[in-house]
């Protein structure tokens, strides 16, 4: 017995080191692997696949955008809740930075630095990125919030248990829960209005056509036309989060 | 089989059988038609009332300041980007009426001064100091300005 059990140990002794070793490296590589494999693959579907274009130069900072949202979705009013939102960045010539959003934007915007001091301002309006590999719907422990086959992060509100998890996970801080209904809530891109072939109600209503939105894998599209002829960034790209939300002339002071 | 085992193994077969029939029960049945998602909710959040209506909506009955629109500076606008949402008005024209802008802050949201505004965009105003003391639609009509 003793002998017999010395003859497998000196046997198997390298295999299984060998097997435990190569088992270990293979599953430290995998993960960056599927990261990868993630990165690479094409949308699910050959329908529409939406994104959004924002030209922050054509901006004005008139808050259309946040007022007309609350009122198509029935955002509560107060306090301040927001599916989207304008955002004034002043870059000062001390050298310090301005962010300011007075009640989202909604009554406009009313410059408080003085012309002398100030190097650059601009105005930023942020919504919803509906992430191709959105970090919100990741999370959710029911599966109540989702990414539509359009491409569009949504939420199943009958379903959300109200945890809040998608709220901490979505890095551009667009989600939020709702005081009503005590579950979360945030941008559907308009879906009811997409479905009827309408534009959402923020680029409707955006008096210098500054949001458009659009089929990304239609060629001709307006958003295809805005991402070929602007120089266009998304926010946080260290992220990989699949942002479908693209800005033309973002500063690099925007987070 | 130790005796043991085979009451467990009965427990055990028990519990599968009544977890996987109270699942049954507890899950939609919409829940994985096109991912880890209740499918009935697409339909559910398209259902949705759609509130601003477009400019279409407007101009079947206002055809005259439709017109009037198209023609000046403010052509590209939609009518309730000033008006507010049509979907009531559009119901019940007579009892509900829109909204009608006439406040020198109703224009300021566009037109004061901002340095962050492309000063070859949008026509800016100082709004303290240009006529302070009068409205801007006494001079200039907001469908023609």
């Amino acid at each position: 017995m003793k002998e017999k059990k010395k003859k497998i140990n000196r046997r198997k002794f390298i295999g299984y080191s060998g097997l435990i070793t190569g088992g270990v490296l293979a599953s430290s590589i995998a993960p960056s692997l599927g990261g990868i494999l993630m990165a690479s693959r094409k949308p699910k579907n050959d329908g529409p696949w939406y994104g959004i274009g924002i030209d922050i130069e054509k901006c004005i900072g008139c808050g259309n955008c946040a007022k007309t949202c609350k009122i198509e979705n029935d955002v509560p009013k107060e306090p301040f809740f927001f599916r989207n939102w304008v955002e004034q960045y002043t870059l000062k010539k001390d050298g310090s930075m301005l962010i300011e959003a007075p009640n989202g934007g909604i009554d406009g915007f009313k410059q408080t630095e003085a012309d002398e001091n100030i190097l650059k301002t601009f105005f930023v309006p942020k919504m919803c990125n509906h992430c191709a590999k959105s970090p919100c719907t990741q999370v959710c422990p029911v599966g109540a919030t989702f990414e539509s086959p359009e491409g569009i992060a949504l939420i199943d509100e009958k379903y959300c248990i109200g945890c809040g998890y998608c709220i901490q996970a979505c890095p551009y801080g667009c989600r939020y829960l709702h005081p009503d209904t005590d579950v979360a809530d945030k941008c559907t891109l308009c879906y009811h209005r997409i479905k009827k072939g309408m534009n959402p109600a923020c680029m409707d209503t955006c008096p210098t056509g500054a949001r458009i939105s659009g089929d990304l894998n239609d060629p001709e599209s307006d958003l295809n036309k805005f991402l070929n002829t602007k120089n266009v960034q998304v926010l946080k790209p260290q992220m990989n989060t699949g942002s479908k939300l693209f800005y033309n002339a973002l500063n690099r002071e925007v987070k | 089989m130790p005796i043991q085992l085979r009451r467990l193994l009965l427990l055990f077969s028990v519990f599968i059988i009544i977890f996987i029939v109270i699942r049954h029960f507890l899950v939609p049945d919409s829940f994985g038609e096109f991912g880890h998602y209740r499918g009935d909710a697409l339909d559910e959040i398209a259902s949705q009332e759609v509130k601003f209506m477009g400019n279409q909506s407007c101009v079947a009955c206002h055809d005259s300041i439709g017109t009037l629109l198209i023609e000046g500076y403010h052509d590209y606008l939609q009518c309730e980007v000033c008006h507010g949402p049509g979907y009531q008005h559009n119901v019940n024209p007579v009892t509900y009426h829109l909204l009608k802008p006439m406040e020198r802050t109703d224009c300021a949201k566009c037109h004061s001064q901002n340095k962050a505004r492309a000063e070859d965009g949008i026509i800016q105003q100082d709004i303290d100091n240009h006529h302070p003391e009068r409205k801007c639609i006494e001079c200039h009509n907001p469908h023609q300005p």
